[in-house]
């Protein structure tokens, strides 16, 4: 008896001890989050439900949930999330097809393919600002290499209102092109050979192979990147900034999100907080409503 | 059903070769089980008759058509695969008619097949289950009833039964044994298993380092094994080989080994006379052995171990090499560091070339 009783006390030590030294460990990771996420994240909320005066040095004025009505109902934001949107719509899919596609290319065996897999996945090691300093020399109109071609638009492909969105959906899916190729290689290899030699000899094409066992075993990588696509889409800024300024025209025809906070920050910067606070419930609807509308579709049991 | 035939099939990967001029001919409707241990290429040549694999040399026959050049699809076999292979995201309905669906059989015909194949493996209750949701022994049966379903020209299964614990993989051993009389199929079953290929076979062929060994059935193969390596790898324990020269004994030939002398049939002592061998192997089965206190090889009980039904007393002769000997449990077992006899009639000893390895055959 006695010997029971003792048994539950040390247990009831030693998990008090255990939860002590959990929160040692996680203290380090809690300060930093704190202190870089969620205090900027709550005083965020809190910059929103202040006006910021018309010129600079007066006080702002407290007006609680009217500047996040008036913000989020105004045409510039419809503006600029309908490009948000348009802008995710044109590069994640395209990305992870091109991705995928590349994968599969790469995964036969042949003379040189690693040479190959070197190429597709280099511009993971390429940086936002790279990619556009490239694209920007590329597309430029007077040394580029559309002209060189011989293509010519007018305005210029980055200042043309119709091209000017898919101009930068190009450069963000070459940008993000060696990710997704990683990704999707990952994701093939996981596919036991055994399964595919099985449909072999049950007489299925290499295409139905693919439509019918790898696709379907794909699923859960396809569904991580657009996830993660989809999230990194929301929050593009740097080829922005670097080849279009959120221009052209008057409502920028590239004014993602993240630029608009941007600009609107050393303008008004109440009205930055409601749009980082809206781009933020964005990003968590989308996350929240691709993990539960896709993880019923997707495969996971092996 | 049809036949398979290999002839002087050999595959090279880059320097190895793993499988070496193999020639083999397995009949309609015959159960034929490669056997060998594991990297002997029995696997390799069985992936070559799928045509997961290409030959370097040589040609295979399914039926009367030579398919080297045909794709595994149109070859019409069935592989059964060690890890079954199946489509985790389908249900068993799915996967069994999946060779169907991907022949393009109509509907009414793959239901009427489905039901057929699934009822005769007992999986009626499972169509609508994912593989994920089945045991071992269920998956198994899975893979074999997608292997059936489209009744192909032969079945291949590899180590099919390796995943399932003991006491299924007796019972499932029998179950296959069942479906391939009363499908009249055609298998070939690659196994490293022994126990598996003297109950299931016809034939045994057994392997080595990609190169045939010895193909005939289980009796014989155990009876008369074609060399050493089929003697060691057939039977369990296994046969017993002892370094020996070949001494003349009156008007006949024995044996010396360390410990004593084995005196042979005159049948064996003519043909290893013909040989003119010196330097043999003498081999002797575990159940051919029996104790004695007299006459006989001398030997020192080192272990002795009892299996309930049977006991293995292993022996030391004066030299240090190890013979068992299997007795009933019901005889007298030694203590070890007992000395005593080991004998056999003649008729039961193998005499193997030590060169060469081969088996002397009595003339």
């Amino acid at each position: 008896m006695t010997a029971v009783v003792a048994d539950r006390v040390v247990s009831a030590r030693t998990k008090w001890k255990e939860r002590g030294l959990a929160s040692l460990l996680l203290a380090p990771a809690l300060v930093i989050f704190g202190v870089f996420v969620f205090y900027p994240l709550i005083h965020n909320v809190y910059l929103g439900f202040y006006r910021s005066p018309p010129f600079p040095g007066l006080p702002s004025r407290y007006v609680g949930f009217d500047q996040y009505r008036d913000v989020l109902s105004s045409t510039d934001f419809l503006q600029s999330l309908k490009v948000t949107v348009l802008f995710a719509v044109l590069t994640v899919p395209t990305g992870i097809a091109l991705g995928l596609g590349l994968a599969v290319l790469a995964h036969q065996q042949f003379r040189g393919v690693r040479i190959y897999r070197t190429i597709f996945s280099s511009t993971v090691a390429t940086s936002v600002a790279v990619a556009s300093v490239i694209f920007g020399t590329l597309l430029n109109p007077q040394v580029g290499l559309l002209p060189w071609l011989g293509v010519t638009t007018h305005p210029p492909l980055l200042q043309n209102p119709t091209w000017a969105l898919v101009a930068v959906a190009v450069v963000t899916v070459w940008q993000t092109l060696g990710l997704t190729f990683i990704l999707m290689s990952s994701g093939l290899q996981s596919v036991p050979d055994d399964l595919l030699e099985a449909a072999r000899v049950d007489g299925a094409s290499a295409w139905s192979r693919f439509w019918r066992v790898t696709l379907p075993l794909l699923s859960p990588t396809i569904f991580f990147a657009v996830v993660i696509g989809s999230i990194f889409a929301f929050q593009t800024f740097g080829q922005i900034d670097l080849l279009t300024q959120g221009g052209p025209l008057k409502p920028g025809r590239t004014n993602v999100l993240t630029y608009f906070i941007y600009t609107e920050l050393s303008r008004d910067p109440g009205k930055a907080a409601v749009l980082a606070v809206a781009l933020f419930l964005l990003t968590l609807m989308l996350a929240l409503a691709q993990v539960r509308l896709l993880e019923r579709r997707v495969s996971y049991d092996r | 059903m049809g036949s398979v035939v290999l002839e002087g099939v050999t595959k090279r990967f880059n320097d190895t070769i793993a499988v070496d001029n193999l020639s083999l001919a397995v009949a309609d409707e015959e159960f034929l089980v490669l056997l060998g241990p594991s990297g002997c290429g029995k696997s390799t040549a069985l992936r070559m008759i799928a045509g997961l694999e290409s030959p370097t040399e040589g040609t295979i026959r399914i039926g009367d058509r030579v398919v080297n050049d045909v794709e595994p699809k149109d070859r019409d076999v069935a592989m059964v695969f060690q890890s079954y292979a199946l489509y985790p995201h389908m249900t068993v309905r799915r996967n069994i008619e999946f060779p169907l669906r991907s022949r393009r059989v109509p509907a009414v015909e793959r239901d009427h097949l489905v039901a057929d194949a699934a009822e005769s493996l007992g999986l009626t209750d499972l169509l609508e289950r994912k593989p994920a949701q089945l045991s071992g022994g269920q998956r198994q049966r899975v893979a074999l009833a997608r292997a059936i379903v489209r009744r192909p020209q032969a079945f291949l299964m590899d180590e099919p039964l390796s995943n399932l614990d003991a006491k299924l993989r007796v019972q499932t051993r029998a179950e296959l044994v069942e479906l391939q009389r009363r499908l009249s199929a055609t298998i070939v079953y690659v196994t490293h298993d022994q126990v598996e290929a003297m109950t299931m076979g016809h034939r045994i062929a057994v392997l080595e380092a990609g190169v045939l060994q010895q193909v005939a059935p289980p009796r014989e193969v155990y009876a008369e094994p074609a060399n050493l390596f089929v003697a060691r790898f057939i039977g369990s324990p296994p046969m017993n080989t002892v370094e020996g020269r070949v001494v003349r004994v009156a008007d006949s030939l024995a044996v010396e080994i360390s410990g004593g002398r084995a005196p042979l049939t005159p049948q064996l002592a003519r043909a290893v006379e013909a040989a003119g061998l010196e330097a043999v192997v003498l081999g002797v089965r575990p159940e051919d052995l029996r104790l004695g206190h007299e006459t006989g090889v001398a030997a020192t009980v080192a272990v002795v171990e009892s299996l309930g039904h049977e006991c293995h007393v292993a022996c030391r002769l004066p030299d240090g090499q190890l013979v068992i000997v299997r007795q009933r449990a019901e005889a007298d077992a030694p203590k070890p560091e007992d000395s005593v006899k080991l004998i056999a009639r003649p008729e039961a000893l193998h005499v193997f070339d030590s060169e060469t390895g081969t088996r002397i055959r009595p003339a």
